[in-house]
Protein backbone atom coordinates (compact mmCIF):
# COMPACT_ATOMS: atom_id res chain seq x y z
CA UNK A 1 0.00 0.00 0.00
CA UNK A 2 2.85 2.32 0.76
CA UNK A 3 4.06 1.90 -2.80
CA UNK A 4 0.63 2.76 -4.12
CA UNK A 5 0.58 5.96 -2.08
CA UNK A 6 4.04 6.84 -3.35
CA UNK A 7 3.02 6.32 -6.98
CA UNK A 8 -0.13 8.40 -6.48
CA UNK A 9 1.96 11.10 -4.87
CA UNK A 10 4.25 11.18 -7.91
CA UNK A 11 1.21 11.33 -10.20
CA UNK A 12 -0.35 14.21 -8.26
CA UNK A 13 2.76 16.28 -7.64
CA UNK A 14 4.70 15.68 -10.86
CA UNK A 15 2.77 14.05 -13.72
CA UNK A 16 -0.45 16.09 -13.60
CA UNK A 17 1.24 19.51 -13.14
CA UNK A 18 3.73 18.72 -15.91
CA UNK A 19 0.95 17.61 -18.26
CA UNK A 20 -1.05 20.79 -17.55
CA UNK A 21 2.04 22.93 -18.05
CA UNK A 22 2.90 21.15 -21.30
CA UNK A 23 -0.59 21.74 -22.62
CA UNK A 24 -0.35 25.40 -21.65
CA UNK A 25 3.00 25.83 -23.43
CA UNK A 26 1.87 24.04 -26.61
CA UNK A 27 -1.33 26.07 -26.78
CA UNK A 28 0.75 29.19 -26.30
CA UNK A 29 3.26 28.23 -28.97
CA UNK A 30 0.44 27.66 -31.45
CA UNK A 31 -1.67 30.70 -30.67
CA UNK A 32 1.19 33.14 -30.09
CA UNK A 33 2.11 32.67 -33.73
CA UNK A 34 -1.48 33.61 -34.60
CA UNK A 35 -1.32 36.60 -32.25
CA UNK A 36 1.98 37.69 -33.75
CA UNK A 37 0.76 37.42 -37.34
CA UNK A 38 -2.49 39.25 -36.61
CA UNK A 39 -0.82 42.03 -34.59
CA UNK A 40 1.87 42.56 -37.21
CA UNK A 41 -0.76 42.57 -39.94
CA UNK A 42 -2.90 45.18 -38.19
CA UNK A 43 0.13 47.35 -37.52
CA UNK A 44 0.98 47.19 -41.23
CA UNK A 45 -2.63 47.80 -42.40
CA UNK A 46 -3.16 44.24 -43.56
CA UNK A 47 -5.71 41.61 -42.55
CA UNK A 48 -3.38 38.74 -41.61
CA UNK A 49 -4.60 35.13 -41.74
CA UNK A 50 -8.30 35.13 -42.72
CA UNK A 51 -9.04 31.83 -44.47
CA UNK A 52 -9.08 29.06 -41.82
CA UNK A 53 -12.09 29.59 -39.57
CA UNK A 54 -13.52 32.90 -38.36
CA UNK A 55 -10.83 35.56 -39.03
CA UNK A 56 -8.27 32.78 -39.38
CA UNK A 57 -8.76 31.48 -35.84
CA UNK A 58 -7.93 27.91 -36.93
CA UNK A 59 -4.75 28.97 -38.74
CA UNK A 60 -2.33 27.54 -36.11
CA UNK A 61 -4.03 24.14 -36.39
CA UNK A 62 -3.81 24.25 -40.18
CA UNK A 63 -0.12 25.20 -39.91
CA UNK A 64 0.51 22.38 -37.46
CA UNK A 65 -1.13 19.79 -39.72
CA UNK A 66 0.80 21.08 -42.72
CA UNK A 67 4.17 20.96 -40.94
CA UNK A 68 3.41 17.54 -39.50
CA UNK A 69 2.84 16.00 -42.94
CA UNK A 70 5.75 17.72 -44.68
CA UNK A 71 8.60 15.55 -45.85
CA UNK A 72 11.40 15.41 -43.30
CA UNK A 73 14.61 16.09 -45.22
CA UNK A 74 18.07 15.55 -43.78
CA UNK A 75 20.72 16.96 -46.15
CA UNK A 76 23.11 14.34 -47.54
CA UNK A 77 26.23 16.15 -46.30
CA UNK A 78 24.76 16.95 -42.90
CA UNK A 79 26.05 15.49 -39.65
CA UNK A 80 22.99 13.32 -39.11
CA UNK A 81 22.89 12.87 -35.33
CA UNK A 82 23.83 16.41 -34.45
CA UNK A 83 21.29 17.63 -37.00
CA UNK A 84 18.54 15.59 -35.32
CA UNK A 85 19.49 16.42 -31.73
CA UNK A 86 19.93 20.20 -32.20
CA UNK A 87 16.24 21.25 -32.34
CA UNK A 88 15.47 18.85 -29.49
CA UNK A 89 18.06 20.52 -27.23
CA UNK A 90 16.65 23.95 -27.98
CA UNK A 91 13.04 22.87 -27.39
CA UNK A 92 13.72 20.79 -24.26
CA UNK A 93 15.71 23.59 -22.65
CA UNK A 94 12.98 26.15 -23.21
CA UNK A 95 10.26 23.76 -21.98
CA UNK A 96 12.30 22.79 -18.92
CA UNK A 97 12.55 26.40 -17.72
CA UNK A 98 8.81 26.42 -17.04
CA UNK A 99 8.95 23.92 -14.17
CA UNK A 100 10.33 26.44 -11.67
CA UNK A 101 7.97 29.28 -12.61
CA UNK A 102 5.32 29.96 -9.98
CA UNK A 103 2.03 30.96 -11.62
CA UNK A 104 0.41 32.06 -8.38
CA UNK A 105 0.24 31.37 -4.65
CA UNK A 106 -1.17 27.97 -3.61
CA UNK A 107 -4.83 28.10 -4.59
CA UNK A 108 -7.81 26.81 -2.60
CA UNK A 109 -10.06 26.96 -5.68
CA UNK A 110 -12.27 29.74 -4.25
CA UNK A 111 -12.41 28.21 -0.79
CA UNK A 112 -13.40 24.66 -1.81
CA UNK A 113 -10.20 23.11 -0.46
CA UNK A 114 -8.93 23.34 3.10
CA UNK A 115 -5.77 25.45 3.58
CA UNK A 116 -3.53 22.39 4.05
CA UNK A 117 -4.79 20.87 0.79
CA UNK A 118 -4.20 24.02 -1.28
CA UNK A 119 -2.89 23.24 -4.75
CA UNK A 120 0.47 24.89 -5.52
CA UNK A 121 0.58 26.50 -8.97
CA UNK A 122 4.10 25.38 -9.78
CA UNK A 123 5.76 22.06 -10.54
CA UNK A 124 8.68 22.56 -8.21
CA UNK A 125 9.64 25.42 -5.94
CA UNK A 126 13.40 25.31 -6.41
CA UNK A 127 15.52 27.41 -4.02
CA UNK A 128 17.77 28.50 -6.86
CA UNK A 129 14.95 29.01 -9.37
CA UNK A 130 16.53 32.06 -11.02
CA UNK A 131 19.88 30.35 -11.52
CA UNK A 132 18.13 27.30 -12.96
CA UNK A 133 16.42 29.42 -15.62
CA UNK A 134 19.71 31.18 -16.37
CA UNK A 135 21.56 27.85 -16.73
CA UNK A 136 18.96 26.44 -19.12
CA UNK A 137 18.99 29.62 -21.19
CA UNK A 138 22.74 29.31 -21.64
CA UNK A 139 22.48 25.63 -22.63
CA UNK A 140 19.86 26.52 -25.26
CA UNK A 141 22.63 28.24 -27.23
CA UNK A 142 24.04 24.81 -28.03
CA UNK A 143 20.92 23.93 -29.99
CA UNK A 144 21.45 26.95 -32.22
CA UNK A 145 25.17 26.34 -32.73
CA UNK A 146 24.70 22.62 -33.38
CA UNK A 147 21.89 23.22 -35.87
CA UNK A 148 24.01 25.66 -37.86
CA UNK A 149 27.12 23.51 -37.82
CA UNK A 150 25.41 20.19 -38.59
CA UNK A 151 23.51 21.57 -41.59
CA UNK A 152 26.80 21.93 -43.48
CA UNK A 153 25.54 25.10 -45.12
CA UNK A 154 27.42 28.37 -45.07
CA UNK A 155 24.33 30.47 -44.31
CA UNK A 156 23.42 28.20 -41.43
CA UNK A 157 26.95 28.33 -40.06
CA UNK A 158 27.09 32.13 -40.30
CA UNK A 159 23.74 32.34 -38.56
CA UNK A 160 24.84 30.13 -35.71
CA UNK A 161 28.13 32.02 -35.29
CA UNK A 162 26.21 35.24 -35.00
CA UNK A 163 23.81 33.67 -32.60
CA UNK A 164 26.53 32.24 -30.37
CA UNK A 165 28.43 35.52 -30.17
CA UNK A 166 25.22 37.43 -29.53
CA UNK A 167 23.99 35.09 -26.83
CA UNK A 168 27.34 35.07 -25.01
CA UNK A 169 27.47 38.87 -25.11
CA UNK A 170 23.91 39.47 -23.92
CA UNK A 171 23.95 36.77 -21.28
CA UNK A 172 26.29 38.89 -19.17
CA UNK A 173 24.09 42.01 -18.77
CA UNK A 174 21.14 39.66 -18.34
CA UNK A 175 22.86 37.82 -15.51
CA UNK A 176 23.78 41.13 -13.86
CA UNK A 177 20.19 42.38 -14.16
CA UNK A 178 18.95 39.17 -12.53
CA UNK A 179 21.58 39.42 -9.79
CA UNK A 180 20.44 42.96 -9.07
CA UNK A 181 16.87 41.73 -8.65
CA UNK A 182 18.10 38.91 -6.43
CA UNK A 183 19.93 41.50 -4.33
CA UNK A 184 16.73 43.55 -3.98
CA UNK A 185 14.65 40.52 -3.03
CA UNK A 186 17.31 38.77 -0.96
CA UNK A 187 16.48 35.39 -2.47
CA UNK A 188 17.04 33.27 -5.57
CA UNK A 189 13.61 31.69 -5.19
CA UNK A 190 11.06 33.06 -7.66
CA UNK A 191 8.17 32.79 -5.18
CA UNK A 192 10.10 34.80 -2.62
CA UNK A 193 11.06 37.38 -5.24
CA UNK A 194 7.33 37.93 -5.83
CA UNK A 195 6.57 38.03 -2.11
CA UNK A 196 9.33 40.61 -1.59
CA UNK A 197 7.37 42.97 -3.87
CA UNK A 198 4.21 42.93 -1.76
CA UNK A 199 4.61 46.54 -0.65
CA UNK A 200 6.19 47.94 -3.79
CA UNK A 201 6.91 46.38 -7.17
CA UNK A 202 10.59 46.47 -8.09
CA UNK A 203 9.86 48.59 -11.16
CA UNK A 204 8.83 51.43 -8.81
CA UNK A 205 12.14 51.48 -6.90
CA UNK A 206 14.88 53.98 -7.81
CA UNK A 207 16.98 51.50 -9.81
CA UNK A 208 14.03 49.39 -10.99
CA UNK A 209 13.45 51.03 -14.41
CA UNK A 210 17.16 50.75 -15.31
CA UNK A 211 17.32 47.08 -14.36
CA UNK A 212 14.07 46.47 -16.22
CA UNK A 213 15.53 48.09 -19.34
CA UNK A 214 18.69 45.96 -19.06
CA UNK A 215 16.70 42.76 -18.69
CA UNK A 216 14.22 43.64 -21.43
CA UNK A 217 16.95 44.38 -23.99
CA UNK A 218 19.06 41.34 -23.16
CA UNK A 219 15.96 39.15 -22.96
CA UNK A 220 14.91 40.14 -26.48
CA UNK A 221 18.48 39.55 -27.70
CA UNK A 222 18.55 36.17 -25.97
CA UNK A 223 15.39 35.04 -27.75
CA UNK A 224 16.81 36.17 -31.13
CA UNK A 225 13.89 38.47 -31.84
CA UNK A 226 13.83 41.72 -33.80
CA UNK A 227 15.69 44.10 -33.62
CA UNK A 228 18.27 41.49 -32.55
CA UNK A 229 17.30 38.78 -35.06
CA UNK A 230 20.62 38.77 -36.94
CA UNK A 231 21.05 34.97 -36.62
CA UNK A 232 18.00 34.53 -38.84
CA UNK A 233 18.22 37.72 -40.89
CA UNK A 234 16.25 36.65 -43.96
CA UNK A 235 17.59 39.38 -46.23
CA UNK A 236 21.18 38.15 -45.93
CA UNK A 237 21.19 34.60 -44.52
CA UNK A 238 18.08 32.93 -46.06
CA UNK A 239 16.77 31.82 -42.67
CA UNK A 240 19.97 31.62 -40.64
CA UNK A 241 20.69 28.56 -38.54
CA UNK A 242 17.51 26.67 -39.47
CA UNK A 243 17.76 27.11 -43.25
CA UNK A 244 18.06 23.37 -43.90
CA UNK A 245 15.28 22.23 -41.57
CA UNK A 246 11.88 21.06 -42.77
CA UNK A 247 8.62 19.75 -41.36
CA UNK A 248 8.37 19.02 -37.65
CA UNK A 249 12.02 19.79 -36.93
CA UNK A 250 11.47 23.25 -38.39
CA UNK A 251 8.36 23.59 -36.23
CA UNK A 252 10.42 22.72 -33.14
CA UNK A 253 12.54 25.84 -33.64
CA UNK A 254 9.39 27.91 -33.77
CA UNK A 255 7.91 26.28 -30.69
CA UNK A 256 11.19 26.87 -28.84
CA UNK A 257 11.22 30.52 -29.88
CA UNK A 258 7.68 31.14 -28.67
CA UNK A 259 8.27 29.18 -25.45
CA UNK A 260 11.38 31.29 -24.82
CA UNK A 261 9.35 34.42 -25.41
CA UNK A 262 6.86 33.30 -22.77
CA UNK A 263 9.68 32.54 -20.32
CA UNK A 264 11.20 36.00 -20.77
CA UNK A 265 7.77 37.66 -20.40
CA UNK A 266 7.08 35.57 -17.29
CA UNK A 267 10.42 36.50 -15.74
CA UNK A 268 9.86 40.20 -16.50
CA UNK A 269 6.44 40.05 -14.83
CA UNK A 270 7.77 38.10 -11.86
CA UNK A 271 10.95 40.08 -11.29
CA UNK A 272 9.76 43.64 -11.91
CA UNK A 273 5.97 43.78 -12.01
CA UNK A 274 5.06 41.84 -8.90
CA UNK A 275 4.19 38.53 -10.56
CA UNK A 276 0.66 37.61 -9.53
CA UNK A 277 0.28 40.58 -7.14
CA UNK A 278 -2.58 42.89 -8.15
CA UNK A 279 -1.92 46.46 -9.20
CA UNK A 280 -2.67 48.89 -6.38
CA UNK A 281 -2.89 52.65 -6.81
CA UNK A 282 -0.85 54.38 -4.06
CA UNK A 283 -1.42 51.64 -1.45
CA UNK A 284 1.07 53.19 0.97
CA UNK A 285 -0.18 56.79 0.80
CA UNK A 286 -2.79 57.04 3.52
CA UNK A 287 -4.58 60.25 2.41
CA UNK A 288 -5.15 58.80 -1.07
CA UNK A 289 -6.14 55.36 0.13
CA UNK A 290 -8.97 56.96 2.05
CA UNK A 291 -10.45 58.44 -1.10
CA UNK A 292 -13.42 56.31 -1.99
CA UNK A 293 -13.03 55.84 -5.79
CA UNK A 294 -9.39 54.84 -5.54
CA UNK A 295 -9.92 52.42 -2.71
CA UNK A 296 -12.88 50.88 -4.58
CA UNK A 297 -10.67 50.37 -7.63
CA UNK A 298 -7.99 48.84 -5.42
CA UNK A 299 -10.50 46.48 -3.82
CA UNK A 300 -11.85 45.47 -7.22
CA UNK A 301 -8.35 44.75 -8.47
CA UNK A 302 -7.57 42.65 -5.40
CA UNK A 303 -10.63 40.52 -6.20
CA UNK A 304 -9.20 39.34 -9.55
CA UNK A 305 -7.56 35.88 -9.19
CA UNK A 306 -3.73 36.10 -8.98
CA UNK A 307 -3.18 33.77 -11.96
CA UNK A 308 -5.13 36.12 -14.20
CA UNK A 309 -2.96 39.03 -13.06
CA UNK A 310 0.20 37.14 -13.96
CA UNK A 311 -1.14 36.04 -17.35
CA UNK A 312 -2.39 39.55 -18.14
CA UNK A 313 1.09 40.94 -17.48
CA UNK A 314 2.73 38.16 -19.50
CA UNK A 315 0.55 38.72 -22.55
CA UNK A 316 1.04 42.46 -22.28
CA UNK A 317 4.82 41.97 -22.51
CA UNK A 318 4.47 39.48 -25.37
CA UNK A 319 2.42 42.13 -27.16
CA UNK A 320 5.26 44.58 -26.48
CA UNK A 321 7.77 42.17 -28.08
CA UNK A 322 5.62 41.97 -31.20
CA UNK A 323 5.16 45.73 -31.14
CA UNK A 324 8.94 46.22 -30.98
CA UNK A 325 9.36 43.82 -33.90
CA UNK A 326 6.88 45.82 -35.97
CA UNK A 327 8.53 49.13 -35.06
CA UNK A 328 12.30 48.82 -35.00
CA UNK A 329 14.62 47.92 -37.89
CA UNK A 330 17.32 45.30 -37.43
CA UNK A 331 20.62 46.44 -35.91
CA UNK A 332 23.93 46.18 -37.71
CA UNK A 333 26.20 43.48 -36.30
CA UNK A 334 28.95 45.78 -34.97
CA UNK A 335 26.29 48.02 -33.38
CA UNK A 336 24.86 44.97 -31.66
CA UNK A 337 28.20 43.96 -30.12
CA UNK A 338 29.16 47.51 -29.20
CA UNK A 339 25.81 48.05 -27.52
CA UNK A 340 26.22 45.01 -25.31
CA UNK A 341 29.85 45.41 -24.27
CA UNK A 342 30.18 49.21 -24.16
CA UNK A 343 26.77 50.31 -22.90
CA UNK A 344 24.81 47.50 -21.28
CA UNK A 345 27.67 45.86 -19.38
CA UNK A 346 29.04 49.02 -17.67
CA UNK A 347 25.48 50.17 -16.98
CA UNK A 348 24.61 46.86 -15.36
CA UNK A 349 27.75 46.94 -13.17
CA UNK A 350 26.98 50.49 -12.00
CA UNK A 351 23.37 49.54 -11.29
CA UNK A 352 24.44 46.55 -9.24
CA UNK A 353 26.75 48.73 -7.13
CA UNK A 354 24.09 51.43 -6.74
CA UNK A 355 21.55 48.81 -5.65
CA UNK A 356 23.95 47.43 -3.05
CA UNK A 357 24.48 50.93 -1.61
CA UNK A 358 20.75 51.75 -1.67
CA UNK A 359 19.96 48.48 0.04
CA UNK A 360 22.54 49.15 2.78
CA UNK A 361 21.17 52.66 3.24
CA UNK A 362 17.65 51.25 3.50
CA UNK A 363 16.38 53.38 0.61
CA UNK A 364 15.11 50.53 -1.52
CA UNK B 1 16.78 2.11 -3.89
CA UNK B 2 15.56 4.71 -6.39
CA UNK B 3 18.32 7.02 -5.19
CA UNK B 4 20.94 4.39 -5.89
CA UNK B 5 19.53 3.61 -9.35
CA UNK B 6 19.66 7.29 -10.25
CA UNK B 7 23.22 7.54 -8.97
CA UNK B 8 24.30 4.53 -11.03
CA UNK B 9 22.67 6.05 -14.11
CA UNK B 10 24.49 9.37 -13.66
CA UNK B 11 27.82 7.71 -12.89
CA UNK B 12 27.56 5.32 -15.85
CA UNK B 13 26.69 8.09 -18.30
CA UNK B 14 29.53 10.24 -16.89
CA UNK B 15 32.07 7.49 -17.55
CA UNK B 16 30.56 6.58 -20.90
CA UNK B 17 30.45 10.11 -22.24
CA UNK B 18 33.96 10.83 -20.93
CA UNK B 19 35.24 7.80 -22.86
CA UNK B 20 33.36 8.81 -26.01
CA UNK B 21 34.68 12.34 -25.61
CA UNK B 22 38.34 11.26 -25.84
CA UNK B 23 37.81 8.65 -28.55
CA UNK B 24 35.78 10.64 -31.11
CA UNK B 25 37.76 11.76 -34.14
CA UNK B 26 35.57 14.77 -34.77
CA UNK B 27 36.37 17.51 -32.22
CA UNK B 28 32.84 18.93 -32.39
CA UNK B 29 31.45 15.56 -31.34
CA UNK B 30 33.97 15.48 -28.49
CA UNK B 31 32.74 18.85 -27.28
CA UNK B 32 29.13 17.67 -27.41
CA UNK B 33 29.94 14.56 -25.37
CA UNK B 34 31.68 16.84 -22.89
CA UNK B 35 28.40 18.77 -22.63
CA UNK B 36 26.63 15.50 -21.82
CA UNK B 37 29.29 14.81 -19.20
CA UNK B 38 28.80 18.24 -17.57
CA UNK B 39 25.06 17.67 -17.47
CA UNK B 40 25.40 14.39 -15.63
CA UNK B 41 27.96 15.80 -13.20
CA UNK B 42 25.41 18.52 -12.44
CA UNK B 43 22.92 15.71 -11.88
CA UNK B 44 25.27 14.14 -9.33
CA UNK B 45 25.46 17.49 -7.51
CA UNK B 46 21.65 17.67 -7.40
CA UNK B 47 21.59 14.15 -5.99
CA UNK B 48 23.83 15.41 -3.16
CA UNK B 49 21.44 18.34 -2.50
CA UNK B 50 24.08 20.78 -3.77
CA UNK B 51 21.69 22.58 -6.13
CA UNK B 52 23.77 25.73 -6.26
CA UNK B 53 26.87 23.85 -7.38
CA UNK B 54 24.80 22.08 -10.04
CA UNK B 55 23.58 25.39 -11.43
CA UNK B 56 27.07 26.88 -11.32
CA UNK B 57 28.43 23.80 -13.07
CA UNK B 58 26.00 24.36 -15.92
CA UNK B 59 26.30 28.15 -16.09
CA UNK B 60 30.10 28.37 -15.86
CA UNK B 61 31.33 25.20 -17.53
CA UNK B 62 28.60 24.31 -19.99
CA UNK B 63 27.25 27.80 -20.62
CA UNK B 64 30.47 29.77 -20.86
CA UNK B 65 33.69 27.78 -21.15
CA UNK B 66 32.48 24.94 -23.36
CA UNK B 67 30.67 27.33 -25.72
CA UNK B 68 33.98 29.10 -26.31
CA UNK B 69 35.66 25.74 -26.97
CA UNK B 70 32.95 24.86 -29.46
CA UNK B 71 33.38 28.24 -31.10
CA UNK B 72 37.14 27.71 -31.53
CA UNK B 73 36.77 24.11 -32.69
CA UNK B 74 34.18 25.07 -35.28
CA UNK B 75 36.43 27.81 -36.65
CA UNK B 76 39.35 25.39 -37.01
CA UNK B 77 39.61 23.04 -39.94
CA UNK B 78 38.01 19.86 -38.65
CA UNK B 79 39.11 17.58 -41.50
CA UNK B 80 42.79 18.08 -40.80
CA UNK B 81 42.32 17.14 -37.17
CA UNK B 82 40.51 13.89 -37.94
CA UNK B 83 43.17 12.81 -40.47
CA UNK B 84 46.08 13.37 -38.07
CA UNK B 85 47.57 10.39 -36.19
CA UNK B 86 46.18 9.98 -32.70
CA UNK B 87 49.46 9.27 -30.88
CA UNK B 88 53.01 10.54 -31.10
CA UNK B 89 56.28 8.79 -30.17
CA UNK B 90 55.88 9.53 -26.47
CA UNK B 91 52.86 7.26 -26.11
CA UNK B 92 54.57 4.59 -23.90
CA UNK B 93 55.47 7.26 -21.34
CA UNK B 94 52.01 8.75 -21.40
CA UNK B 95 50.44 5.31 -20.95
CA UNK B 96 52.74 4.62 -18.04
CA UNK B 97 51.81 7.85 -16.26
CA UNK B 98 48.15 7.28 -16.95
CA UNK B 99 48.30 3.82 -15.44
CA UNK B 100 50.23 5.15 -12.43
CA UNK B 101 47.65 7.84 -11.74
CA UNK B 102 44.71 5.47 -12.09
CA UNK B 103 46.46 2.93 -9.85
CA UNK B 104 46.95 5.65 -7.25
CA UNK B 105 43.31 6.70 -7.41
CA UNK B 106 42.01 3.14 -7.14
CA UNK B 107 44.43 2.42 -4.28
CA UNK B 108 43.19 5.46 -2.35
CA UNK B 109 39.54 4.67 -3.02
CA UNK B 110 39.92 1.04 -1.98
CA UNK B 111 41.86 1.92 1.20
CA UNK B 112 39.79 4.87 2.23
CA UNK B 113 36.70 4.53 4.40
CA UNK B 114 33.51 6.32 3.45
CA UNK B 115 30.68 7.18 5.82
CA UNK B 116 28.08 5.74 3.47
CA UNK B 117 27.61 4.06 0.14
CA UNK B 118 28.08 6.15 -2.95
CA UNK B 119 25.15 8.48 -3.45
CA UNK B 120 23.48 7.41 -0.22
CA UNK B 121 24.39 10.32 2.00
CA UNK B 122 23.00 13.62 0.79
CA UNK B 123 24.67 16.78 1.94
CA UNK B 124 22.71 18.62 4.59
CA UNK B 125 20.58 21.29 2.98
CA UNK B 126 22.53 24.08 4.64
CA UNK B 127 25.80 23.19 2.92
CA UNK B 128 24.32 23.44 -0.53
CA UNK B 129 22.47 26.68 0.07
CA UNK B 130 23.74 29.90 -1.43
CA UNK B 131 23.61 31.80 1.85
CA UNK B 132 25.83 29.37 3.74
CA UNK B 133 28.21 29.01 0.84
CA UNK B 134 28.53 32.80 0.69
CA UNK B 135 29.13 33.10 4.42
CA UNK B 136 31.85 30.42 4.28
CA UNK B 137 33.50 32.03 1.25
CA UNK B 138 33.55 35.53 2.70
CA UNK B 139 34.64 34.62 6.23
CA UNK B 140 36.56 31.37 6.62
CA UNK B 141 37.95 31.13 3.09
CA UNK B 142 38.22 34.85 2.35
CA UNK B 143 41.96 34.88 1.54
CA UNK B 144 41.97 31.87 -0.85
CA UNK B 145 38.82 33.25 -2.48
CA UNK B 146 40.39 36.66 -3.06
CA UNK B 147 43.64 35.09 -4.32
CA UNK B 148 41.65 33.04 -6.83
CA UNK B 149 39.87 36.14 -8.08
CA UNK B 150 43.18 38.03 -8.42
CA UNK B 151 44.56 35.13 -10.48
CA UNK B 152 41.50 35.29 -12.73
CA UNK B 153 41.98 39.05 -13.08
CA UNK B 154 45.62 38.51 -14.09
CA UNK B 155 44.42 36.05 -16.72
CA UNK B 156 41.96 38.61 -18.08
CA UNK B 157 44.50 41.43 -18.19
CA UNK B 158 47.03 39.10 -19.79
CA UNK B 159 44.59 38.14 -22.54
CA UNK B 160 43.85 41.80 -23.24
CA UNK B 161 47.56 42.60 -23.36
CA UNK B 162 48.25 39.76 -25.81
CA UNK B 163 45.35 40.69 -28.05
CA UNK B 164 46.03 44.42 -28.05
CA UNK B 165 47.84 45.97 -30.97
CA UNK B 166 50.88 47.89 -29.76
CA UNK B 167 51.00 51.39 -31.20
CA UNK B 168 54.37 53.01 -31.71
Amino acid sequence: MADMAQILNIVYTILIPVAVLFGFIMLNAAYLSYMERKTLAWMQSRMGPMMAGYHGILQPIADGVKLFFKEDIIPAKADKWVFIVAPLILLVMSLASFVVIPFGPPTRLFGILSPENAVPLWVTNLNIGVLYVLALASIGTYGVIMAGWASNNKYSLLGSFRSAAQMISYEIPMAFAIITVVLMAGSLNLTEIVNAQTGKWFIFTYVGPVVFFLYLVSGIAETNRAPFDLPEAESELVAGFFTEYTGMRFAMFFMAEYANMVVVALLISIMFFGGWLPLQIFPSVSWLGGMAPISWVNTAMRAVPPVLWLLAKVYFFIFCFIWIRATLPRLRYDQLMKFSWKILLPLSLVTLLATAFLKQAGLL
Amino acid sequence: MLHKAIFIYFAAVCIGSALLMITRRNPVHSVLFMLLLFFHIAGLFVLLNAEFLAAVQLIVYAGAILILYLFVVMLLNVDRESAAPRANRYWPWLTLFGLLISAEISFLVLRGSFPADAGQQPMTLAVGSVRDLGIELYTKYLVPFEIASVILLVGLVGAVMLAKKIKD
